[in-house]
């Protein structure tokens, strides 16, 4: 029997991973996987609590994830594509408009 | 007699018709509409002193304007003798000017504004007149006020014009506010506006001292001084004498009309009617005579160098006008009116043939420009002559008996200044006398002395110009035998139609005394015509000698006292200098304009700070979030 702890050293070392490839990377299909992955280790820890705690809702909670993670894939390439037919470029940095 | 409401009513429907349809509609066909509303006024008015004459007085409330509290004033009317007096002569006086004014304005591009400000004025001052209470004659006041500052900048495109009416304007301010001050505390004591009441009860606080500003006061002295402030004012009196001559720039029949005949003569009216008042303050009546006398001695001299035509009558009108406060200050109202009611005529007379005269000059106004004008316009010339024999108080015309009158009641009356402004007023007698003839001799006589344009321009004026100087010619000649005195077996009869209001005048003296006054007072007025002809007419080089010798007085009168130096300096150049550097440079610019812009800066500064955050930048947002992130977890942590 694997201890929870393992599967939340787990959740947040891949959560890490995501959130320094966010900050660091410039091209924004590799920012855009990170944020994938920093919810996919939120779901790690969600189901490792719901199955420490024998309790269904972590599981619903997840699933919800999951759906929103799709709808937002679908989207957030559409408009990837959407910005690099604009600015023939893929470089967060080329990307201030809102400077202010 | 209840028609008596058209007198002042069919002005005010002349001014609205004339200022409403005028510009469009009426154009120079307005002086239809003014000259026949103040032709009907005249008539009702003429009826109405048939009946005063007949005994019957009115004084009743029309419609309650304003009440607050016991605080109650009316639209009311009180038509007694001093009224019907006082309203034969604007009446009289505006009607005929208004007929001048359609020869003389003949083809302004205003002339319906003219005639609009013309009837709103003869309204103003009928309302003055017919008051029953302190408010309606406030409001009155105020009116002629606000009508002469609009006519003295009539051509309001000239600059001096424009300043005139400002002058006339502010000048009357200082004195108004007396005036205000004055009907307030009249409330204050009284409870009411009301001339009835007031005057009523006046004997009953005669003796009653009030605190003003820390000193106890004789309550009517102070009612009475604050009452004269407002007269001080708007009739020109020393010291706010200064805004009258400039306000001849105003068109000639304004000067006659406002400035000689009606608006100027308020003063005189109001001190004639708040009588019961002044009777009770010695100290107030001294002021009064005082002021008129030492106004109309420093108004003649003033006269007596002036070269511009109107200005000279100017300076004789607050001579005049001096006059009449000094009858007044030392008790004899009845003279005072009287002299008012002759003057509007000769003075109004004065004024229009100046006006003649400036027509024919084309607008030339200095006396040595001009020069044997009697050929070219009899008329004029033949009227003016008579006005100043009125004015210089030859025996038989009018003004030799209202200001022989004044001179006795003066000399022979209670007053302690009496004798000492009976002097005064004779030595003005000779001066005014001088002046005026002073006047018609460079005018009229000798040799012209202008270009031969203008000589070549010269011609008698207009029908409608030349027939109200007949007219007024006729008041001025024969005005004064109403009130004949009983010395020249005459039947006093204006001193007696006016006891009823004003009273009896106290004159103690024997006949011989009296026959020596008027004796001095004709003496003096023929030797000033005498000197002016001497002057002007036998030697003409004696003037220029003169004016050599005492070069320094004549500088001193020529510029009027210095008078307006020294309120430009003492008053003027302050008042400025406080609004230049404090007001707008202080307060404006350094508190109201700091507070309004340094809002505003404040928060852009700062924005302009918080601006650099916006880098545009993605990962710096998601750095700044995360980094938020983790110090709250911190927080959290370590709680």
């Amino acid at each position: 029997m694997v201890p929870l702890n393992w599967y939340l050293y787990l959740s947040a070392a891949v959560f890490m991973i995501g959130m320094f490839g966010f900050l660091t990377r410039k091209n924004i299909i590799i920012m855009f996987m990170s944020v994938e992955l920093m919810l996919n280790a939120v779901n790690i820890s969600l189901i490792s609590f719901s199955h420490y705690l024998q309790d269904m809702r972590g599981h619903i909670l997840v699933f919800f994830v999951i759906t929103v993670a799709a709808a937002e894939a679908a989207i957030g390439l559409a408009i990837i594509i959407a910005l690099f037919r604009n600015k023939q470029t893929a470089h967060a940095n080329e990307m201030n408009e809102m400077k202010g | 007699m209840q028609n008596y409401l058209l007198i002042p009513f069919l002005p005010l429907a002349a001014f609205l018709i004339n200022i409403l349809f005028g510009r469009n509609f009426i154009k120079d066909k307005a002086h239809w509409v003014s000259t026949l509303a103040v032709g009907g006024s005249w008539v009702v008015a003429v009826m109405t002193l048939m009946d005063v004459l007949g005994g019957h007085t009115i004084n009743e409330d029309l419609y309650t304007w304003i009440t607050s509290g016991t605080f109650k004033v009316s639209v009311g009317f009180l038509i007694d003798q001093l009224t019907a007096v006082m309203l034969i002569v604007v009446t009289t006086c505006s009607m005929l000017i208004h007929i001048y004014s359609i020869g003389y304005m003949h083809g302004d591009k205003g002339y319906y504004r003219f005639f609009a400000y013309l009837s709103l004025f003869t309204f103003s001052m009928l309302m003055l007149v017919m008051a029953n209470n302190f408010m309606q004659l406030y409001f009155g006041w105020e009116g002629v006020g606000l009508c002469s500052y609009f006519l003295i900048g009539y051509y309001f495109d000239k600059k001096s014009a424009s300043d005139a009416g400002k002058k006339a304007f502010i000048v009357n301010r200082f004195g108004d506010f007396g005036f205000g001050l004055g009907i307030i505390v009249i409330f204050l004591t009284f409870g009411s506006v009301y001339y009835e009441p007031v005057f009523g009860q006046a004997a009953s606080f005669a003796t009653q001292s009030i605190n003003f500003l820390g000193y106890d006061v004789h309550l009517m002295t102070l009612i009475a001084l604050l009452l004269f402030c407002g007269a001080i004012g708007k009739s020109a009196q020393m010291p706010l004498h200064v805004w009258l001559p400039d306000a001849m720039e105003g068109p000639t029949p304004v000067s006659a009309l406002i400035h000689a005949a009606t608006m100027v003569t308020a003063g005189v009216f109001l001190i004639a009617r708040c009588s019961p008042i002044f009777n009770l303050s010695p100290t107030a009546l001294m002021v009064v005579a005082l002021t008129g006398a030492i106004t109309s001695l420093f108004a003649a001299t003033i006269g007596l160098v002036q070269n511009d035509i109107k200005r000279i009558i100017a300076y004789s009108t607050i001579s005049q006008l001096g006059y009449m406060f000094l009858a007044c200050g030392v008790g004899a109202y009845t003279a005072g009116v009287f002299h008012l009611y002759t003057h509007a005529f000769f003075k109004a007379l004065l004024f229009l043939c100046a006006g003649s005269v400036m027509h024919a000059m084309a607008g030339e106004l200095n006396l040595q420009k001009m020069g044997g004008l009697k050929k070219y316009m009899p008329v004029t010339y033949w009227t003016m002559f008579f006005a100043s024999l009125s004015i210089a108080g030859v025996p038989g015309f009018a003004g030799f008996f209202s200001k022989d009158e004044i001179l006795w009641l003066a000399y022979s009356g209670p007053s302690p200044v009496g004798k000492l402004v009976w002097a005064i007023g004779t030595l003005v007698a000779f001066l005014t006398a001088f002046y005026s003839f002073r006047l018609i001799f460079l005018t009229f006589h000798g040799k012209f002395r202008g270009t031969h344009e203008q000589e070549h321009h010269l011609h008698e004026s207009p029908k409608s110009m030349t027939v109200p100087l007949m007219l007024l010619c006729i008041g001025a000649v024969g005005a004064g035998w109403v009130g004949i005195p009983h010395l020249l077996g005459g039947g006093a009869h204006f001193t007696e139609f006016m006891m009823p209001v004003l009273g009896h005048p106290e004159g103690h003296g024997t006949h011989t005394e009296e026959w020596i006054v008027m004796a001095i007072s004709v003496v003096a007025g023929f030797s000033g015509i005498g000197l002016a002809a001497f002057f002007y007419l036998l030697n003409p080089d004696i003037p220029g000698k003169l004016l050599q010798q005492f070069s320094a007085v004549h500088k001193v009168l020529f510029n009027k006292y210095y008078i307006d130096e020294l309120y430009s300096f003492i008053l003027i150049r302050p008042t400025i200098w406080v609004a230049k550097n404090i007001l707008i440079g202080i307060t404006d610019m350094r508190i109201i304009e700091a507070i309004v812009n340094g809002v505003p800066e404040t928060i852009g500064a700062f924005s302009q700070l918080l601006r650099k955050m916006q880098t545009g930048l993605l990962q710096h947002y998601a750095t700044i979030m995360a980094t938020g992130a983790v110090i709250i977890v911190g927080l959290m942590l370590l709680r």
